[in-house]
């Protein structure tokens, strides 16, 4: 994809530029003249959301770093002085809290698009793995950041999560006090965490630089998965892709701020209004709603060490993905038996989300069971099997061919439209 | 937004007739709080300055015996969005109060009238005198009640949807527990713990530590309203509600032209969109 | 075609101006609140004015007290000090601007403009040098009253620049008597 660069300066100044130091080129190449498949849908629009939603985020967290105590005595009232107090704060610190869930409402649609479209197959198996690690450490920046404004859903969350570890043979509690820099989440646990949540976005940024590097260089999936054949297939990035995503973001954000301005709390723990107090326990500990698939798996196996392994598990089998998937049909589409498959994952999924939310109790813990078995079977047992087994739709010759279909379908014998 | 809000709204009153006549639900022993109508409820929801001001009265001839309300400053009370009092009126309230101020040349701390910039001043030192002065029950601090405490319990499948639409009914829940004292059931009043009273409102209840505080003309309020103590708790509740968020008619006064503006962009950039790709094929 | 193309490309023209305007006008009020966060928050605006009492010092001698984070000088001058400070014509100062909050803007920098009208012996300023805020030492300098020891600002007994690269004379707070020597400032 990245072949032969057109990029052709006529002002003289970025000209003397590029011939020094070629940023303008990687620009252009990279975000104006980038050709992209010209059949991409709305769901292709989330990566360019996650960029926006990841930038946002590290600007309002820098913001909010400005008047924030990472101190046990002062981290609630230091947020509480974001509320109240600064300019523009009540906002700003609701825009980063309600931007987390909207962040993982965006990752969590470009991972099943992700997979829908098979987007994982040769030759991107580098790009979807730099995708899980980025999924990763969004999730572990999340929960450190959660733990910030030291709340009891804060405080016992760390002291939950923190204590998963404690399940590793011989060295659980060694590493445990290890984490907590001491024999409680107490004062070092926040301040490691606030230097962590830091840190660990702009490795983020490090992550997704890859990420699209990767992207740019065996160029994007497409709906029909048929791989660019011709210039016929594609379009330049700028304006086409460009504005689709702009529109895409727009609509995005309108969800987004009706959420930030007028249910601001809705997302989050009302428990977690109140101040951490390491002497009692909150009724219900509840992680942030985006978690909660994997921490009904952890919940699922009544075995401690099992259920850590299990909860990891389900996300590092992502990483084998692209190998565990057998058939040579990249797209859904084209999948009949598949295509159910990934629906009956997403409800699985969904029904994870649910079981995390409720208390492991009678029947929940039956459920929680149940889809936690099949999510590993989907991914271990039927993928494989469905790829050998499934007979797939014929494929379109290409990414054109199929549009020229498309279109004849929709309004027979007719002009393009406009 | 609308048609969504609607919709929810459809599905909430769906499932509240279909939940009507059960009354202790879901979570077990909190009974749901009685939903009101309050003013600042909704995307459209503003204070009544007249309530708020009621209501600060409440607080401060009642629950501030023993409770504290810490995130809030005397000069909060007159910012707008709030009970907007006066600058002198805020300036006679902080007077009013004593605050440990020092330590002065001689490495005493001293006592002082309170200022506008002062944090309200807190009953009890510290939450152990706290508890130690209420029989071991700590007198919570109220800055965030309305927050943190929630009012409604619905269903799992339910709960989201009605939530979206009425809060988790934080408001609600403190009125309902300044109104909900009553004598206990037949069938659980031989366990009565001593000093408690029966209370199926209160989130860590039904037996609470607080005996009720409120009874019919505990304050006189400027403006005639009668005292009852529906109107007390009512008032209470809404300036609690303000004391959780003193800026939230700002909030939501920024979020319309936030979102309008967005609404503005969108058709825009899609109109742009079908221009552009207007001839292309995809 | 071509003809037929003409008003489709203004039209065409219009809609991205206008999106690109309302765009970037959206990129410009986010920039407000970005911005806007790090001005004083409502918590530091409203910063307790702090009591000074004044019987403590003696004359000839000063204190330092904090007020809005910084140091603010209370000298007890003596007659002499006064006479000094009084004998100076306006002409000879370099800022003949009494930069005293409690008098009108522009006033005189006469000597009785840098302090209360019949307290005359108490000079209440910011220990806040006005070249680069470093703290000006007291009883020294050139003049008989502060100098300031960064890039060698003199003050004289009245506060008031004499000699230096600092541009005006040392400020008066808003300061107001409570009673006969007690003050309050801010």
């Amino acid at each position: 994809m990245s072949g032969h660069s057109t990029y052709n300066p006529t002002n003289p100044v970025m000209k003397w530029v590029d011939d020094r130091l070629p940023l303008p080129r990687l620009m252009y190449d990279s975000f104006v003249s980038y050709p992209v498949p010209r059949n991409l849908n709305y769901w292709y629009t989330f990566g360019g959301i996650l960029m926006i939603m990841m930038v946002s985020q590290i600007i309002t967290g820098i913001v909010l770093v400005m008047h924030y105590t990472p101190h046990v005595d002062m981290a609630f009232d230091s947020v509480e002085h974001i509320r109240r107090d600064v300019n523009f704060g009540n906002i700003l610190q609701k825009w980063h809290a309600v931007g987390a869930s909207f962040f993982f409402i965006a990752v969590y649609i470009h991972i099943a698009r992700g997979m829908y479209y098979g987007s994982y197959k040769a030759p991107r198996e580098i790009l979807w793995m730099l995708g899980v690690a980025i999924f990763l450490i969004m999730m572990a920046t999340g929960f450190m950041g959660y733990v910030l404004p030291w709340g009891q859903m804060s405080f016992w969350g760390a002291k939950v999560i923190t204590n998963l570890f404690s399940a590793v043979p011989f060295f659980g509690e060694t590493i445990v006090t290890w984490l907590w820099g001491g024999f409680s989440v107490d004062n070092a646990t926040l301040q490691r965490f606030f230097s962590l949540h830091y840190l660990l976005p702009f490795v983020l940024v490090g992550v997704v630089i890859l990420h699209v590097w990767a992207l740019h260089v065996t160029g994007q999936n497409n709906p029909t998965g048929v791989e660019v054949k011709s210039g016929q297939d594609t379009l330049a990035f700028t304006p086409f892709a460009t504005v689709k995503d702009a529109f895409a973001l727009s609509v995005f954000f309108i969800v987004f701020t009706a959420f930030v301005f007028f249910a601001p709390d809705y997302l989050g723990h009302s428990i977690n209004y109140e101040e951490a107090n390491p002497l009692v326990t909150p009724e219900h500990i509840v992680p942030e709603w985006y978690y909660l698939p994997f921490y009904a798996i952890l919940r699922a196996v009544p075995d401690k060490l099992l259920g850590v392994v299990a909860m990891f598990g389900s996300i590092l089998v992502w990483f084998i993905l692209p190998w565990l998937d057998t058939s040579k049909v990249r797209s859904a589409t084209y999948r009949p038996i598949f295509k159910q498959l990934f629906w009956l994952l997403m409800i699985d999924f969904f029904i994870l989300g649910v079981v995390g939310a409720n208390p492991p109790e009678g029947w929940w813990i039956t459920v929680g069971q149940i889809a936690t078995v099949y999510y590993f079977a989907h991914f271990l047992i039927l993928l494989p099997l469905v790829g050998l087994l499934e007979t797939p739709k014929p494929l379109p010759s290409s990414i054109s061919d199929s549009v020229l279909a498309k279109n004849a379908d929709k309004q027979p014998a007719a002009q393009p439209a406009e | 937004m609308k048609t969504t809000k609607s919709l929810l709204a459809a599905i909430a009153l769906g499932t509240s007739l279909v939940l009507s006549g059960t009354t202790a639900i879901a979570a077990g022993k909190q009974k749901n709080a009685e939903d009101i109508s309050f003013s600042f409820e909704g995307v459209f929801g503003h204070f009544d300055r007249a309530q708020l001001q009621r209501g600060y009265l409440v607080y401060k001839e009642v629950c501030a015996a023993c409770h504290s309300l810490n995130q809030l400053a005397y000069r909060n009370l007159s910012q707008p969005g709030g009970p907007e009092l006066s600058e002198a009126e805020v300036k006679a309230v902080a007077a009013e109060a004593t605050i440990e101020d020092g330590p002065n040349d001689e490495g005493e701390m001293f006592e002082r009238p309170g200022l506008p910039a002062d944090k309200f001043a807190s009953p009890f030192p510290n939450r152990e005198a706290a508890m130690s002065a209420n029989g071991g029950a700590y007198p919570a601090d109220l800055s965030l009640i309305t927050k943190k405490r929630e009012g409604f319990h619905f269903p799992w499948y339910v709960s989201p949807f009605i939530k979206l639409v009425k809060g988790n009914g934080g408001p609600e829940y403190v009125r309902s527990v300044l109104m909900g004292y009553q004598e206990p059931p037949a069938e659980v009043a031989k366990d009565a713990p001593e000093g408690k009273s029966y209370n199926p409102y209160f989130s860590a209840g039904p037996w609470i530590s607080m005996a009720a505080p409120l009874s019919e003309d505990s304050v006189e309020y400027a403006d005639g309203t009668k005292a009852s103590v529906e109107q007390m708790a009512t008032d209470v509740a809404a300036f609690l509600t303000w004391a959780g968020e003193p800026k939230m008619e700002q909030r939501k006064s920024m979020g319309f032209q936030v979102v309008l503006y967005l609404i503005l962009l969108s058709v825009l950039l899609f109109l742009t969109k079908k221009r552009v790709w207007g001839r292309e094929p995809h | 075609m071509s003809t037929a193309e003409a008003p489709d490309e203004d039209r065409r023209d219009f809609l991205y101006i206008a999106t690109g305007a309302v765009g970037a006008v959206g990129a410009a009020a986010l920039a407000i609140p970005l911005i806007d966060q790090m001005n004083p928050s409502a918590s530091v605006l409203a910063l307790a004015s702090i009591e000074v009492d004044l019987t403590p010092i003696e004359v000839g001698q000063s204190i330092t007290v904090k007020w809005r984070g910084n140091p603010v000088i209370i000298r007890h001058r003596t007659a002499k000090e006064i006479e000094e400070a009084k004998a100076v014509p306006i002409a000879d100062l370099p800022d003949p601007i009494a930069r005293n909050a409690n008098v009108a803007d522009g006033s005189e920098a006469t000597d009785v403009n840098r302090v209360v009208d019949g307290k005359e012996q108490y000079l209440v300023q910011m220990g806040v040098c006005t070249h680069l805020g470093c703290v000006p030492i007291g009883n020294e300098g050139e003049y008989d009253g502060w100098f300031c020891p960064c890039h060698g600002s003199h003050y004289d007994t009245a506060g008031r620049i004499r000699k230096g690269p600092a541009p005006e004379n040392l400020h008066v707070p808003e300061y107001q008597y409570l009673s006969d020597a007690k003050i309050q400032i801010g």
